[in-house]
């Protein structure tokens, strides 16, 4: 089989489409869903095996030659995000059974989230820049779909918001793919960064770079470019919410990630400093927001903003500490961001409110959910041996190897306003007196706690288990630092 | 509103067969002439839209009792089913096969599995985009 | 050629920003739709106007365009063409329960909604 690489796209897809014709019949959409999730899981497994025994795994669509056809390529670092993804995804679905309402199920709730992550997983995977241009697309307009949702009248002016500012930055793409395909005439990725290394790095390409940081920056949202986010994100229900945080700003990590290592290493004092110095006004700008507010969905959505900050700041440095302890942190943050968002969808259920200051001594009714959210918390803040920790030693590893000591204390003091903004959702839900509650099912609460609570554990088995994970993500820091492995692996035919 | 549009309607009764079969030409066009699935589905598009300003949405829906989203789904299977047919055949995905057939009446032809993909895009152009618009229109 | 291909896309540009800035929602999307013709004809003139053939292989044809630009136009312009479609919808329903169609009073906060 060399399509197998294919699997965790094409899975969904189909799944996806044949949803299309059970528009009314809700519960043969979930199953199908379930279903269509844990095949495409399958596969991605096996993709993970194949390409530890086998390598990388590279196909160029409709039988063409490499540089020309589109290639689709699938690294370690591809493989175990696109598993991670539908992981998440296969919770959050379990979780929006009680928790999106029969309304949005039966308004292509499921197909659009199969849609998405048929782009997500697709983005991960090209090697194809333009390609990539499309996946982006494919999992813009199902996300588009899934912000409003529900049409309320929050949502429909949220949602135009950030789909404006989507169709923008995507314009902004085409137009640095144009200026790309007209200084190197390729568009295949391991083709460009060949030209690229040939022609060295003219000023032509370190704009290019910086127009590729701004459109991958607009949906990944680095400073100055995330104002969008905290608003867009509040506006739809929890589900939504938690595979939006989990999954579409990585996909912009990804992809500065992916371009950053593989097109742009040859003038790094220039490009990638730059991308640090955002990196960390970006984590401060995050933190100021986090501590900011006492609205439950606005400080973890800016919790987000501070973990790209500490992604890329870690793969800034360009080094093999920085680069994997990048990989580390990003999975654990599609994790923990998954939980949480769950968990707090939990709180909000229970409460019947986000704001904090109108809750209080939950934890004498539902002691689990307090515990489940503390060690969430810890595991986010990198206490050891939760997931974060991993990531975040490496990261402050690679910076100090590399010389950027302030960098390294702005992330380290970072980790404790994380904490303090992550633990005072836990003082004042939590603790204190108990303010009466509305009336909520005991079921539906259990229900919706389930896959919140499996995708804690999942995140401490994550934080656990580093050991038996190194040598996968050591083989995906091997082909991010060095580009000739890739460019070897598509271009060999 | 009832106005008096008799000479759009008889126009429309003929341009509309004219317009559906030029759309069907380009589409067995599309393979070494400009054309394929996409156009040949605009194509029959504004065909239809010409059917729904000239009369009006039921008389159209009673005429062509399709449900366009359907009609969407059954249009991206065909695309990814031949798309997907190159696993069977071990091939990388998107592969086609062709081959010269003596038919009938047409005499040697080549035929493509290609056209099959571009049949799909064709029902996906009509189907997306009458969902459109009947979205906009019934609105009102 | 180039040259008045540079100048009209820096023309569709600017007019898209003109109207992108303003506050008036159905002009943002007139211009969002204005700068994806300017990418699309800014890729068109990047990949080198080329020859006057079309990009279809034949006996004697030398000086053929280069297929692949118009090939990422025609996926670019069908995905504007789907984008632009929706958001033409949303902007009406937000229209409706809005009842307006200014930007600066879809403002909003956490507080009131």
């Amino acid at each position: 089989m060399i399509n197998h690489l294919l699997f965790p796209i094409i899975i969904p897809f189909f799944f996806a489409i044949t949803l299309l014709f059970f528009k009314e019949k809700v519960k043969v959409q979930r199953v199908l869903t379930v279903i269509g999730l844990t095949l495409s899981l399958i596969a991605a497994l096996f993709l993970v095996a194949k390409v530890k025994t086998d390598g990388i795994q590279a196909l160029t669509l409709g039988s063409w030659p490499a540089p020309f056809g589109i290639s689709m390529v699938s690294d370690m670092f591809s493989a175990i995000l696109v598993t991670t993804t539908l992981l998440i995804t296969i919770l959050v679905v379990v979780y929006s059974f009680t928790a999106i309402g029969e309304e949005r199920e039966r308004f292509f709730y499921y197909p659009a989230i199969l849609f998405m992550v048929t782009g997500v997983n697709g983005a991960f995977t090209t090697g194809d820049i333009f390609n990539m241009f499309v996946f982006f697309e494919v999992l813009l307009i199902a996300s588009y779909l899934l912000i409003v949702l529900g049409g309320e009248k929050r949502q429909l002016r949220e949602s135009i918001k950030y789909i404006l500012v989507n169709v923008i930055s995507s314009a902004l793409f085409v137009i640095t793919v144009a200026f790309l395909y007209s200084v190197v005439g390729t568009l295949n990725m391991a083709d460009i960064a060949v030209k690229i290394a040939e022609i060295g790095q003219p000023g032509i390409i370190s704009v290019i770079a910086v127009l590729l940081l701004i459109v991958f920056g607009v949906k990944g949202s680095i400073f100055p470019l995330h104002f969008w986010l905290p608003s867009a994100y509040a506006a739809p229900p929890t589900p939504v919410l938690a595979l939006f945080g989990a999954l579409l700003t990585k996909v912009g990590v990804y992809a500065i990630m992916r371009t950053y290592t593989l097109f742009f290493v040859n003038d790094i004092s220039f490009t990638h400093n730059f991308l640090m110095v955002l990196s960390i006004l970006t984590i401060i700008v995050g933190c100021i927001g986090a501590l900011a507010y006492f609205d439950l969905k606005q400080i973890i959505i800016y919790n987000i903003v501070i973990a790209i900050g500490v992604i890329l700041f870690g793969a800034a440095q360009l080094n093999e500490a920085g680069v994997s302890g990048a990989i580390f942190y990003l999975i654990h943050d599609m994790l923990i961001k998954g939980a949480l968002f769950l968990l707090i969808g939990v709180i909000i259920y229970v409460t019947g409110t986000s704001n904090l200051r109108a809750m209080g001594g939950l934890l004498k009714t539902h002691a689990t959910l307090g515990w489940t959210y503390l060690i969430a918390a810890f595991g986010l803040a990198g206490i050891p041996p939760l997931s974060g920790f991993i990531g975040k030693l490496l990261i402050v590893k690679g910076a100090f190897e590399a010389g950027n000591i302030v960098g390294s204390m702005i992330i380290l003091a970072s980790s404790l306003v994380v904490l303090l903004s992550v633990i005072r959702i836990f003082i004042y839900a939590f603790w204190g007196e108990p303010v009466p509650l509305p009336k909520t099912e005991r079921s539906t609460y259990l229900k919706m706690l389930t896959p919140a609570l499996l995708l804690v554990v999942l995140s401490v088995l994550y934080g656990i288990g580093t050991e038996w994970l190194i040598p996968y993500v050591t083989d995906a820091t091997d082909v991010l630092l060095h580009p000739s492995i890739y460019i070897d692996a598509v271009l060999k035919e | 509103m009832k106005s008096n549009d008799v000479i759009l309607q008889t126009a429309t009764k003929v341009v509309f067969f004219i317009i559906f079969i030029f759309s069907i030409h380009i589409f067995f066009a599309g393979h070494y002439a400009p054309g394929g699935g996409f156009v040949g589905g605009l194509l029959t598009t504004g065909a239809l839209v010409l059917l729904l300003l000239a009369f009006d949405l039921e008389t159209v829906q009673k005429a062509l009792p399709f449900n366009f989203t359907i009609v969407t789904g059954i249009g991206l299977l065909l695309s990814l089913g031949t798309a997907a047919g190159s696993i069977f055949f071990n091939v990388p995905f998107f592969t086609h096969a062709f081959d010269h057939f003596d038919l009938p009446l047409f005499g040697d032809t080549s035929l493509h599995t290609a056209m099959i993909f571009d049949a799909g895009v064709y029902l996906v152009v009509v189907g997306a985009a009458l969902t459109i618009i009947q979205t906009i229109g019934g609105d009102s | 050629m180039e040259f008045i291909m540079a100048i009209v896309i820096g023309l569709l540009f600017m007019a898209a920003v003109y109207l992108i800035l303003s506050r008036s929602l159905l002009k943002i999307i007139l211009g969002t739709g204005l700068l994806s013709h300017g990418a699309h004809l800014l890729i068109l003139t990047m990949g080198g106007l080329g020859g006057s053939s079309p990009p279809v292989l034949a006996e004697g044809v030398t000086d053929l365009a280069d297929p692949l630009p118009q090939a990422l136009i025609l996926t670019a312009i069908v995905i504007s063409f789907g984008v632009t479609a929706f958001i033409l919808v949303l902007a009406y329903r937000t229209y409706a329960v809005h009842n307006t169609d200014n930007m600066n009073l879809m403002k909003g906060d956490d507080e009131h909604d």
